[in-house]
């Protein structure tokens, strides 16, 4: 994608003389910029100060409670997203990058089938999350019968950020030039050896910075675990893949629905543990992109 | 011939089936989505006449006698979903024009990534903010009364919500554009503005429609701001400053009970939900052709 740019002589030349609506213009898409830019200023501050209070050592040591909002903690759902989204990475890293390299390297675009596979993913990304969580309460709690269990969460939660995987990761295969694979085609290597020593590693930084943002999306994401076992209070940690569990966002949304302000006050706090854990996956992201990725 | 491979690599051939049945889950995850909307939808219709769901405004399974009009819920997702585009359309093409148009380009390297940190922040905390900042805020500058859960409030923030999904989108359309219909408006001696509205945005339309629609469709599927929010009666009404239930509102809120299997009111979560994955679909598929058609003309 080239930026493209006019020489600013020439815009110059064209504004010489601006009459007041082109400065009104301009001051009018600024401000719509500086809109956003100031809501989202708002709502950080806003977690900031409400929580600070309550962000201390309570949050992670101790166990939710709906009596008590001083005593009460989050450790049960923090250890829960753990679980949760290690399952999640599991499962769905390996499929979508799998995917992804089927459909770079070995799909035939004129086969239908194929051309299926591809409309089926760009559908999958645009369908709302709680679909996937009728999804997850139909099939796989019901009748795979897996209840409303860690796995079931992660296998759901998978499936829902799937086609960002899988789009990511062919973005960064299709980045390599094919230059490269022919060089290693032609002094005899396999297909799969081509695609296993030179176009996967030249490619994980990109596979690994999509990775990483689909997993920042799982672990936001409460409305499909509402419908799969994550609302009622957990006290315990889980301690396997067929426990009950809960996740931060989730826990999260019970202190919301509480009337007591304490609750509230514990929601921003967990709030602000749950965007600090996305800043660094998203920081590690974007340092991995620059770091790590080539130009060709 | 003597050319070819001594011998069959088998392995070869597994390595690809196995890495197809990979792409072939997504293709599994829609027939299962499809399947485990239709047989409960299916037997809905077979307990509640389609007449009823379609007309009726009145929406309340749970209560007695029950009542099982989806319009009420149709609305309240209109509602919300047309105040969020009218906030999300003017902000995000305003910001669009401008880091595609206007913003030198270190202007637009730190701009970006601040708007992906609004795409990136999970829906919950929206909710949160909305119900405890966004509506004692709006109830105390508004001359008219508003409630605490109220369609007004939620439709903003889901607004705010969808706006780096209209910006993103549309400023790709607008980069796409070719420098030179550009240079030659200014050769004609057209301001930027002119330039802006009469030459990007027009090349840029459809791409900038299907960034639309693909905002409506995901604030339309929002579910956690519009549950916190929103409230959870379904009110049929147009006060704006009322409760009301989306139907993604509806589905989290009776799928998080413990509603006993086969009865009617499983079966309505799985109903409201097809028609929820219909109408997204529909929309998602409008906008995908755009897409294809836009890509079309530049290519």
């Amino acid at each position: 994608m080239a930026v493209l740019s006019t020489p600013r002589s020439a815009v110059q030349l064209a504004s010489k003389g601006q009459p007041l609506r082109e400065h009104l213009f301009r001051i009018a898409l600024i401000a719509s910029l500086a809109i956003a830019f100031v809501f989202l200023l708002a709502l950080l501050s806003y977690v900031l100060i409400e929580g600070w209070p309550r962000l201390d050592s309570r949050l992670w040591e101790n166990m939710p409670s709906v009596r008590n909002p001083d005593i009460a903690g989050a450790q049960s759902a923090i250890t829960g997203t753990l679980w949760v989204i290690s399952i999640t990475a599991l499962l769905t890293l390996p499929t979508g990058i799998a995917a992804a390299i089927y459909l770079e390297e070995y799909a035939d675009r004129d086969r239908w089938w194929n051309r299926v596979i591809e409309l089926n993913i760009q559908n999958l990304a645009a369908i709302p999350s709680i679909v996937y969580g009728i999804l997850g309460l139909g099939i796989i709690a019901r009748t795979f019968g897996l209840g409303f269990s860690v796995i079931t969460a992660s296998i759901t939660l998978g499936l829902l950020v799937l086609p960002i995987v899988i789009i990511a990761s062919r973005e960064a295969i299709r980045a390599v030039p094919p230059s490269i694979r022919e060089g290693s085609l032609a002094l005899g290597a396999t297909q799969w050896q081509t695609i296993s020593r030179q176009v996967l590693p030249a490619s994980i930084p990109g596979i690994a910075t999509g990775s990483i943002l689909a997993l920042s999306r799982a672990i936001g994401e409460a409305a499909p675990l509402l419908m799969l076992g994550a609302v009622s209070f957990i006290r315990f940690n889980p301690d396997g893949v067929f426990a009950s569990y809960t996740v931060l966002p989730i826990q999260i949304f019970n202190w919301i629905s509480q009337s007591r302000e304490g609750f509230h006050i514990l929601a921003s706090a967990a709030i602000v543990i749950l965007l600090v854990i996305l800043l660094l996956m998203n920081s590690a992201a974007i340092w991995l992109r620059n770091r790590y990725q080539k130009r060709w | 011939m003597s050319l070819a491979r001594s011998r069959p690599r088998h392995g070869e051939q597994v390595i690809k089936a196995i890495l197809l049945v990979a792409a072939l889950v997504s293709v599994a995850t829609t027939i299962g989505i499809v399947v485990s909307l239709l047989e409960p939808t299916i037997r809905f219709f077979g307990q509640i006449s389609a007449v009823e769901f379609f007309t009726s405004t009145q929406w309340g399974p749970l209560f007695e006698p029950p009542h099982y009009g989806v319009l009420p819920l149709v609305s309240a997702t209109l509602i919300t979903t047309g105040i969020a585009i009218v906030v999300a359309v003017p902000l995000g093409l305003g910001a669009a024009v401008y880091l595609s148009e206007y913003a030198r380009p270190r202007v637009r390297k730190i701009c970006k990534p601040v708007l992906e940190v609004l795409a990136g922040i999970p829906t919950v905390v929206f909710g949160f903010f909305a119900l405890s900042f966004v509506t004692p805020l709006l109830r105390g500058i508004l001359p008219f009364e508003i409630e605490i859960f109220n369609a007004l409030c939620a439709g903003l923030v889901v607004g705010f919500m969808i706006i780096p999904i209209v910006a993103s989108l549309s400023e790709d359309a607008m980069t796409a554009v070719p420098s030179g219909l550009r240079e030659g408006s200014y050769a004609l001696g057209a301001s930027r503005m002119i330039t802006s509205l009469r030459v990007v945005l027009p090349a840029a339309f459809s791409g900038i429609v299907a960034a639309v629609i693909l905002a409506i469709s995901r604030g339309a599927g929002e579910t956690m701001i519009v549950y916190i929010a929103g409230g959870g009666q379904p009110n049929f009404t147009l006060d704006l400053g009322k409760a009301m239930q989306t139907m993604a509102a509806f589905i989290a809120q009776a799928g998080s009970g413990d509603v006993p299997i086969g009865t009617v009111d499983y079966n309505t979560i799985f109903a409201v939900g097809s028609l929820l994955f219909v109408m997204t679909f529909a929309m998602n598929y409008v906008s995908a052709r755009l897409v294809r058609k836009y890509r079309e003309v530049y290519e």
